[in-house]
């Protein structure tokens, strides 16, 4: 029997879903191989239990963590996708602002005010802080970046269908940057988040003429601390670079390194 | 029970085939319509808030990630309003690339929603998978157009979602003309693809609905307008500057929505494909106004079900359009430009059409040069209002002739027609039949 697999969507851009749908030339394969039993953004239709479940999205209120914590007891293997079920992504900035701040800046403050206690849709407005998936359920396989690599997609999808363990090597990004030949970032004057960023993405962001905002997390053992001296050496202060850090990572940016 | 004394309550939690988190509830009581509401109930994650203490050039980059559909639009919205806050004035060849950006993901998103999110309703089936058995030709015909449309996405920005090579000032890294002519030749070769594309949306039969509102849009005295003009009302038959914004959106709030709402002349407006032809007819490429008659498409239109007809029309539009556009690009080259740019303060003000419809972005930068204030409205959440108030209307008349499954069915539907876009207005649908 072919696996089931289920997609199911959190606070996102939806992205990673549609990166899904962007594997145009594999798509019907892979539905030779498994069973998409739901998949919001696609279908109508809803399923009791998971092989697979795809999670995207970070974890904002009440209300979320009680289903995913629903949709892990109905999932054999679950899958954070993308960098905000990974990790929070851009949007866990937002947890060094008081809540009530956030609310305020966005809805007003008066509006804020009312929404927050209103009592029949309170709930909606429960915001606490964006978490990633793994700080509430158990995540068995992670596929990083913003949006997903969809070729990693499809090495996960095949890895569980023959039964095989799906394999991330934990470069960083600068080995995959060098293998495009490259300029390195740093020598035409820029900074780049590329020597402590979790590889997988091909350095897609700077062969497309850009730097790496490690949108991918932190490496295992990455030198945070030589990293930041060699922001500073290019002339950044401690300000901008905790900025930096807090564009895609913030949640593995907590504090600062000891010096 | 007859139908004058049906009572229905319909609750349906997280309406599928639409992007975001929307739930519509519908109360009747003995055949009246007691309670009709479009709530929202994505989750809030704060961009206009964590925005705060960006770098100009982080800005478009990071807001792109409001929405994946529309990442291309968000991105171009938020450039052109901070150049605007930064007094950045860019080149012709910038402008043209930025607008072949932008109608890639027209008809990139445009395809989508026609054939994945919007078809299956009209076969009957309840999402695009039953179609690869029952229908493959067609679901493979929407693959390769898909394929296309995001290849183009991809020689244009860097990627196809979230692209990086467009920035302040131009491009960090200019496409390749001879990427652009092969898009050019794959775009020719598809054009039996889009005739296709016509054919299948003429059999299908829209519910023959209307209700009289406001369309809003982007207005251009010389082209059908997508990335630049001025915001124009059916209603006052004017236009507004575009740092004048909030006189259209008067945006307020709502408890049962986490997106905030917008009304302008009247109780509600529009803004989307239909809005935009409704609006701008007569600049349509010829061969798309062929098609808008040879579909019935008839302008003033006011049936919300048209909308995924009105996607059509500018599908075809913009395959012209761009082809027309890939033929400049290609003879004239592309020029490097210096895009080095040193942040002051200031405020400005941005807005592009997007496949949804009208979006805005307002930024300001303190003495630093970081951001210190930002504000974004979304097609979705200009919409949201005017879906309710198509429900409120229909849903009297539909009442007497439908049963409860054909009613669920014809707001799912009337909510897909809108493609609304959900995560990004928070920044949709069950229905719930309250009985």
């Amino acid at each position: 029997m072919k696996p089931k697999v289920a997609f199911f969507d959190f606070a996102s851009c939806e992205g990673c879903q549609l990166a899904v749908l962007n594997c145009e030339d594999v798509f019907l394969n892979i539905l030779e191989l498994v069973d998409i039993v739901e998949f919001r953004e696609a279908m109508s239709e809803t399923a009791p239990r998971f092989d697979v479940a795809f999670i995207e999205g970070s974890i904002h209120r009440e209300q979320d963590v009680q289903r995913l914590q629903d949709i892990r007891a109905r999932s054999t293997v679950l899958v954070a996708m993308g960098a905000c079920a990974c990790m929070g992504n851009v949007q866990a900035r937002s947890n060094f602002i008081a809540p009530a701040q956030n609310f305020q800046w966005v809805y007003g403050e008066a509006e804020r005010n009312s929404l927050q206690t209103d009592p029949e849709f309170w709930p909606l407005w429960a915001h606490t802080r964006v978490r990633a998936v793994k700080e509430i359920v158990a995540v068995d396989f992670e596929l990083r970046g913003c949006p997903m690599v969809p070729e990693e997609f499809v090495h996960l999808v095949k890895s569980l269908v023959i039964g095989s363990t799906p394999h991330f090597p934990a470069n960083a990004v600068c080995v995959e940057c060098k293998m495009d030949e490259n300029e390195c970032v740093f020598d035409h004057g820029e900074t780049c988040m590329g020597p402590i960023t979790y590889g997988g993405c091909k350095a897609v962001c700077v062969t497309g003429g850009y730097r790496c905002d490690g949108c991918r997390g932190l490496l295992p053992h990455a030198h945070r601390e030589a990293h930041r001296w060699l922001l500073k050496e290019k002339g950044l202060s401690d300000a901008h670079i905790d900025n930096r850090y807090r564009l895609f990572c913030s949640t593995q940016f907590q504090g600062r390194e000891k010096p | 029970m007859t139908i004058e004394t049906k009572t229905y309550s319909i609750d349906l939690h997280h309406v599928t085939r639409v992007e975001g988190h929307g739930n519509i509830r519908i109360n009747t009581r003995d055949g009246v319509v007691e309670e009709v509401k479009l709530c929202i109930v994505e989750a809030n994650r704060f961009f206009e808030s964590f925005t705060r203490g960006m770098l100009p050039e982080e800005i478009p980059w990071v807001v792109g990630r409001i929405c994946g559909i529309c990442c291309v639009g968000h991105q171009l919205s938020a450039t052109r309003a901070v150049e605007d806050a930064q007094g950045i004035v860019v080149s012709p060849q910038t402008v043209l690339l930025r607008k072949m950006l932008n109608e890639s993901q027209f008809l990139q998103s445009h395809v989508l929603h026609v054939y994945f999110l919007a078809v299956p309703d009209f076969v009957g089936a309840p999402s695009v998978l039953p179609l690869i058995k029952t229908h493959p030709e067609v679901v493979k015909r929407a693959l390769r157009l898909k394929k296309l449309a995001n290849d183009y996405t991809a020689v244009m920005g860097g990627r196809t979602l979230h692209p990086m090579s467009n920035t302040l000032k131009g491009w960090r890294k200019l496409p390749s003309p001879d990427a652009i002519a092969q898009i050019r030749d794959r775009l020719l070769a598809a054009v039996p693809d889009l005739k296709e594309t016509v054919s299948i949306i003429k059999t299908l039969k829209m519910p023959p609905y209307e209700r009289e509102t406001e369309f809003v849009s982007l207005k251009h005295p010389d082209e059908y307008a997508l990335y630049e003009g001025e915001v124009f009302s059916s209603d006052s038959k004017t236009g507004v500057a575009v740092r004048d914004y909030r006189q259209v959106t008067n945006e307020f709030t709502v408890p049962h929505s986490t997106s905030k709402w917008s009304r302008w002349h009247r109780e509600a407006y529009a803004v989307g494909a239909l809005a935009r032809i409704n609006n701008n007819f007569d600049q349509l490429r010829p061969q798309a106004q062929e098609i808008a008659a040879d579909l019935g498409l008839r302008v003033p239109c006011f049936n919300p079900y048209m909308n995924n007809v009105a996607q059509v029309v500018e599908i075809i539009h913009c395959a012209y359009n761009s082809l027309a556009m890939m033929e400049t690009v290609l003879n004239n080259g592309l020029q490097e430009e210096d895009i080095r740019h040193t942040p002051v303060p200031g405020r400005g003000f941005g807005a592009v059409e997007v496949p949804r419809g009208i979006l805005f972005h307002e930024y300001a930068f303190d003495a630093s040069g970081r951001c210190c204030d930002a504000n974004a409205i979304i097609p979705t959440s200009q919409n949201v209002n005017n879906i309710e108030q198509d429900m409120k209307a229909f849903v009297p008349q539909m009442l007497s002739r439908m049963s409860k499954e054909e009613l669920t069915l014809h707001m799912e539907m009337l909510l897909r027609a809108y493609d609304p876009c959900i995560s990004c207005s928070v920044h949709m649908l069950d229905v719930t039949f309250v009985e």
